[in-house]
């Protein structure tokens, strides 16, 4: 008994034996669920394979980045949904961050009017899940849009409408090479510019108006060789035959609705990202800055923003984990998403419920757990360093 | 105005410059300080006008609130066809629940603040009589709500929906998860690797993962995990699965919090020769706590807006039963009055909810301002 007493009193030792015994009640119950698992699966006659992805998936996909038809396999319709997953996201990120800022400000703004209002447009759209407002803009769209046939007109251009909405597409001729060299070299002049502009600034203080002469190249550039290769994109623009718009691309009701929830959902958190991160700037910065006479763009651009960047980041990155993995609600207005396809027709069709719900899972935790890992090095570049 | 000039060293009592203060001053000062600024009102005041115009003519002015089906809505009035909602707030509100035996569901709710008050107002009075209702109150409900106990007639749970079902879920899922949660949390802080690891592990999954998949889980795949033949009820598994997903935000809220305590707390407590359980209990909880009750609040209220995912799944909260009704040739077409419906119960009891934790937030607040 005092052997056994004098184990416990240690604390190394202890700490061993306490591992030990959690190790084995886990292992304990993981063994029970397999054996579990197993027995379920010898009664049903089932057994774990992934052949069934090299099968024809039989199904339509209504919306695809990549060829496809029903005659394709099941392992390349998880691909379109995983690419429509990825569409939706970006577009959704690319609004929620565009209104999301936008709405930050204007919280925070002095006028009174504009920040109430926008101070009730954040709670009303926080506080209403997100599936709510997927239903909702599918709704709406369907509903309330009208048929192709009097789908709302937006200058002989965009077509709105309840099968979706159709916008002008731009087609490429010979010589658009050009355009596009251009292009980058414009970008590679603005990257190096601003570097340069940059360490100018440091060094001696001078100020380039960076923002408008890169602006200017990057679309002076192009236009020039736009004209010089004589004018190799048009537009085709959407027009109506029969009962439906031929041409043009079109967006579905679903990617639209979905865009729309998600974009205006997160705008909302974005928006209280924004403003906590430019709040948790010290007002003495500011005010040090406006003293030694900058202006209000300036203090913006050159004090507040480098400083609450470090705050906004890392939640906005979650924020666009949180959107993405929130566009797994595409299934209930039909959406085909990874979850719809993989995730959904296909599990139904194979029943191989294990097998597809493991790898829909494994692929949005490797995207999260990537994203995680870009958020711990920022976090670590950003640090204040402490002197 | 007369300009009027004073003896250099004299400071006479003079009011405050015509402009600055009263209505008219707050009114120049916020809303027309600028150009720019004024511009900005201006816009916000037409988009304001129209906002308020288009919301009460259809809300209310030309809404029809009975009628036997969308036609006849459209008939009467051009506004949001409310019938869709009245006709159905039974069900809306109580789902499939026995009409004579919803009073079980009113009672049950009604001594939910009794049970809740002692919880989140510490300054009730009889709060430790009150306490103890609050410990027995799960069960008190359970009975009440599931019956087959006490001469109560047993409801089967396809029966559950409406609003009382999201009720149900959120308030079991939120109760449960709290404790969960703290342990993850205590475990990822944990000396011992085999704890830690396991808890960052689930924490990390748990995480990663939609919820929607996790429901999937449940919902098809949960009864291959236990024993052949047991069977248990759609309900606990969609319980079980929204408690762990979010204790395992819960635990990186509470991580926060226990990162956030100083120090010398620690030394202080190891000092005194505190051991591990007294150390979590006095020194490390209590404070961590705290510090997280925002985090907390809007983990819980995470939880009771994605209770709404269980509808992909096919039980019938309120979103179930406004798809059924849409489902009706009757009333085919009216989402816009269904879903805002439903999403105005949201947005009141999530707003209560984050009120709330503001106020907790500022009473507990010690640090001198």
């Amino acid at each position: 008994m005092n052997f056994l007493n004098t184990i416990w009193r240690n604390e190394k030792s202890r700490e061993i034996i306490v591992q030990i015994f959690v190790l084995f009640c886990i292992g304990w119950i993981l063994s029970w669920l397999i054996a579990n698992v197993d027995a379920n699966f010898k009664a049903l006659g089932k057994d774990i394979s992934f052949e069934f992805l090299f099968i024809p998936a039989g199904y339509d996909i209504n919306q695809y980045l990549i060829d496809y038809n029903n005659r394709d396999s099941h392992l390349r319709a998880g691909i379109v949904g995983l690419l429509n997953t990825g569409l939706v996201a970006v577009f959704g990120i690319i609004l929620a961050t565009v209104l999301g800022v936008f709405l930050g400000i204007i919280r925070l703004s002095k006028n009174w009017l504009a920040s109430k209002l926008a101070y009730w447009y954040i709670e009303f759209s926080r506080n209403v899940p997100i599936l709510l407002h997927i239903l909702l803009w599918h709704g709406i769209i369907i509903n309330t849009l009208p048929h192709p046939k009097k789908a709302l007109n937006l200058g002989d251009l965009t077509f709105l409408s309840n099968r979706g909405f159709y916008i002008p597409k731009p087609l490429t001729e010979n010589g658009i090479e050009l355009v596009y060299l251009f292009l980058v070299i414009a970008i590679i002049f603005a990257v190096l510019f601003f570097k340069y502009a940059r360490r100018k600034q440091d060094l001696t203080g001078v100020q380039y108006p960076v923002f408008w002469i890169n602006l200017s190249v990057i679309i002076l550039l192009p236009t020039i060789a736009f004209f010089i290769s004589g004018m190799p994109i048009s537009l085709e623009i959407p027009a109506l035959r029969g009962f439906n718009f031929r041409g043009g691309m079109h967006m579905s009701p679903e990617l639209a609705a979905l865009t729309f929830a998600l974009g205006i959902y997160t705008a909302a958190f974005i928006a209280e990202i924004v403003r906590a991160g430019i709040m948790a700037v010290d007002k003495g910065q500011r005010e040090a800055a406006e003293s030694i006479g900058l202006k209000p763009s300036k203090v913006m651009n050159l004090v507040i923003l480098p400083q609450a960047r470090r705050v906004i980041i890392p939640p906005l990155t979650s924020q666009y984990l949180n959107l993405t993995k929130n566009s797994s609600l595409a299934i209930a207005i039909g959406y085909m998403d990874l979850v719809a396809t993989l995730g959904g027709i296909s599990l139904n069709q194979t029943g191989r419920e294990m097998e597809t719900m493991v790898i829909v899972m494994l692929i949005y935790l490797s995207v999260s757990l990537s994203i995680s890992a870009f958020m711990n090095w920022y976090n670590n570049k950003a640090k204040l360093v402490g002197r | 105005m007369s300009s009027q000039t004073y003896k250099p060293g004299s400071y006479p009592n003079l009011p405050p410059p015509p402009g600055t203060v009263g209505v008219y001053g707050w009114i120049k000062n916020n809303l027309f300080s600028s150009i720019s600024n004024s511009l900005l009102t201006i816009i916000s005041a037409i988009l304001l006008y129209y906002l308020i115009d288009g919301i009460i003519g259809w809300f209310f002015l030309d809404a029809v609130f009975d009628a036997d089906s969308k036609i006849e809505c459209r008939k009467i009035d051009s506004g949001a066809c409310w019938a869709v909602i009245t006709r159905r707030v039974g069900q809306f509100v109580y789902g499939f629940y026995p009409e004579v035996e919803r009073w079980r569901i009113d009672v049950s709710f009604l001594t939910m603040f009794v049970a809740f008050a002692p919880l989140l107002y510490p300054d009730i009075p009889k709060r430790k009589w009150l306490l103890w209702f609050s410990a027995i109150y799960p069960v008190f409900a359970f009975i009440l709500i599931n019956g087959g106990f006490f001469g109560l007639a047993k409801i089967e749970y396809s029966l559950f929906g409406g609003f009382m079902l999201t009720v149900i879920l959120g308030v079991s899922g939120i109760v449960c998860s709290l404790p969960l949660g703290i342990v993850l949390a205590l475990g990822r802080q944990s000396k011992l690797t085999v704890v830690r690891t396991l808890s960052v592990c689930f924490i990390e999954f748990m995480r990663g993962v939609p919820l929607i998949t996790l429901l999937f889980v449940a919902s098809s795949m949960l009864n291959y995990f236990m024993p052949p033949g047991t069977n248990f009820s759609i309900l606990v598994r969609v319980i079980i699965m929204f408690t762990f997903f979010s204790a395992a935000y819960i635990a990186e809220v509470i991580r926060g919090g226990i990162q956030a305590i100083p120090k010398g707390q620690y030394e202080a407590a190891d000092a005194l020769g505190m051991t591990y359980w007294q150390k979590t209990r006095f020194i490390t909880l209590p404070q961590a706590l705290k510090i997280s009750i925002p985090g907390i609040m809007n983990t819980f209220i995470g939880l009771y807006k994605d209770t709404t995912l269980v509808v992909v799944i096919g039980l019938l909260d309120p979103l179930g039963i406004g798809r059924a009704a849409l489902a009706d040739t009757k009333w085919n077409g009216l989402s816009t009055e269904t879903y805002l419906f439903v999403a105005l119960f949201f947005f009141v009891s999530c707003f209560a909810m984050s009120r709330y934790s503001l106020w907790l937030e500022n009473k507990l607040n010690t640090d001198h301002k």
